[in-house]
């Protein structure tokens, strides 16, 4: 059953430095308050995993503490690129990154592979794409039934997911709802699941195909207004693209980052989502 | 009525869809062209970003590839999983949409570095969905803005598949789409050669001189023996793209102070 925690609470109990970790978020629902505490919490030498790593992990690679980056797309969505992933790759600031890149298609497969405890995905993928050639976690596999040459990539086992929905129930179920990406695969796949909500409800009272992540599947449960902030949250507040827009040349400069990280995450608590949402509820 | 390189770029795109059409569209000037021609000769087609949203009707262009218009929008909005498994992969999508940093003769399509992988000059975001996209859209339409920077005589890496090095290249790696066939920009409209598979120009743009081109393509450019001239945007076309963008802007500036 999920454990109701404090954010730091549940974020300081399942992780580590070291620790392979995926915060997932298709654009909309992103961990950013999860993301922060985790900032805070002065671990370090992370591998992260994401098929679309976007602010959240610009923040996390800047402040020096990723060690290794699994992802499909590094971009400022709508935006343009991450320009602390880019000073990390191309100048290895603040540290050097390792970094395993695929494709959309193949990181999906991958969790699905996962949570379904299977130790690789196949997928008619990489066709003709450079990327074959470059990461050694693409292999051919022969299809026993037609012999046709598939992709094939290792599942992934992540130490821990974090993800953000919605709402929970007062038993700790989950619904995810709007662009659900692949945070029930990825919350599957994973040895534990940390999942903040906007609030807790005493029942769901969905549909019964509603996305659901069940309290037992989950380790612990986070109550934070807005915690998804500046990216969304479908029925509660709109995206601040703006934000998105200002990132851009925040993340420029090395010390205007580091200004600002300190004065608007190491200083800060996840109360403060709530405020930054206020202007974007309907 | 004026008109700028972008606009004929954007209306010469939407003319070519039709309602049957089902789209994958990425942000920029293929979900303008998309919804362009949503609103305009293509009613009834269907449009799916990669976020999962399939059927979507945007009353503005989004500026992420998940806002939440299009999700409230859509028929219905499916998984990361799905999404690329059965929509995707499964043969559904009709005309797939890519852009590029590096775009060369054959369609190849490089989003990934400029330079060398391992230390590259620019690090790209990377191919996310295209990889695929590129591989199992029934045809890839190609819309971007020409310049020497990004049509280059050959691409620093192979993020998403167009014709190799031409000839059956594609279909002797067991690709069984059709590839990119359209290549739509500020200039031009390029079609690949039936038999080399190498873009050539079929319709130039009104006022645009073969110097003007060569100069922004790094490779020989050639020519269809039945080059026409593009036809401008007409009145409506220009009103309903600027309607459409006016509402995006509204929209947009409203989600300010950050608050961060």
């Amino acid at each position: 059953m999920a454990k109701f925690q404090s954010l730091s609470t549940a974020i300081n109990e399942n992780l580590f430095s070291g620790s392979f970790v995926v915060f997932e978020g298709f654009t909309h629902l992103i961990p950013y308050a999860a993301a922060h505490e985790t900032i805070r919490s002065g671990i370090t030498d992370l591998t992260l995993a994401r098929m679309t790593p976007d602010v959240i992990y610009d923040q996390m690679i800047g402040m020096g503490m990723v060690s290794k980056l699994v992802f499909s797309y590094a971009g400022n969505p709508g935006v343009g690129l991450l320009r602390r992933l880019r000073d990390a790759v191309e100048n290895d600031w603040p540290r050097p990154l390792a970094i395993e890149e695929h494709s959309h298609a193949a990181m999906a497969n991958s969790y699905e592979a996962g949570a379904s405890n299977l130790p690789l995905a196949i997928l008619r993928g990489y066709q003709g794409a450079g990327l074959k050639g470059i990461n050694a976690n693409i292999k051919s596999i022969e299809c026993p039934f037609t012999g046709e040459t598939l992709a094939a990539v290792p599942a992934l086992r992540p130490d821990v997911a974090v993800i953000h929905a919605q709402k929970a129930d007062s038993k700790g179920n989950v619904l995810v709802e709007g662009i659900i990406g692949v945070q029930k695969q990825a919350a599957l796949s994973a040895k534990k699941a940390i999942v903040t909500v906007e609030e807790i409800v005493p029942e769901l009272n969905t549909h019964p195909n509603a996305c659901i992540i069940p309290s037992w599947a989950i380790t612990s449960i986070s109550v934070v207004p807005g915690g998804a902030h500046p990216s969304y949250a479908q029925g509660y507040y709109e995206r601040d693209n703006s934000s998105y827009l200002e990132w851009d040349k925040i993340s420029s400069d090395r010390n205007a980052f580091r200004d600002w990280m300190q004065k608007n995450v190491l200083e800060q608590g996840p109360e403060v989502f709530n405020e930054r949402v206020e202007h974007l509820r309907d | 009525m004026n008109y700028s390189s972008y606009e004929i770029m954007v209306v010469s795109a939407a003319r070519l869809l039709k309602n049957d059409d089902v789209c994958f569209v990425g942000i920029g000037a293929p979900s303008a062209a998309c919804n362009l021609a949503k609103l305009t000769n293509a009613p009834d087609i269907t449009l799916i970003y990669e976020s999962g949203t399939i059927g979507t009707a945007p009353d503005v262009l989004p500026l992420s590839i998940g806002d939440g218009e299009l999700c409230s929008t859509a028929l219905t909005t499916v998984s990361g999983v799905e999404m690329f498994n059965y929509w995707l992969q499964g043969g559904r999508i009709t005309v797939g949409f890519l852009g590029a940093a590096q775009l060369d003769r054959f369609g190849n399509i490089n989003t990934t570095v400029i330079g060398n992988y391992e230390k590259p000059k620019v690090r790209l975001p990377g191919g996310g969905g295209a990889p695929e996209i590129a591989s199992h859209s029934k045809q890839v339409y190609i819309i971007m803005k020409q310049s020497p920077r990004s049509f280059v005589n050959k691409i620093d890496f192979f993020t998403s598949y167009g014709f190799g090095n031409g000839f059956n290249e594609r279909s002797d790696k067991g690709i069984q789409t059709k590839g990119p066939q359209l290549l739509v920009t500020d200039m031009a409209i390029w079609k690949p050669d039936p038999t080399t598979k190498e873009f050539e120009v079929v319709a130039l743009n009104p006022g645009v001189t073969r110097e003007a081109m060569q100069e922004s393509v790094g490779w020989p450019i050639r020519y269809s023996e039945t080059l026409d001239e593009n036809i401008p945007p007409t009145k409506l076309e220009l009103e309903v793209l600027r309607d459409l963008q006016e509402r995006t802007r509204i929209a947009h500036s409203k989600t300010g102070n950050s608050g961060q």
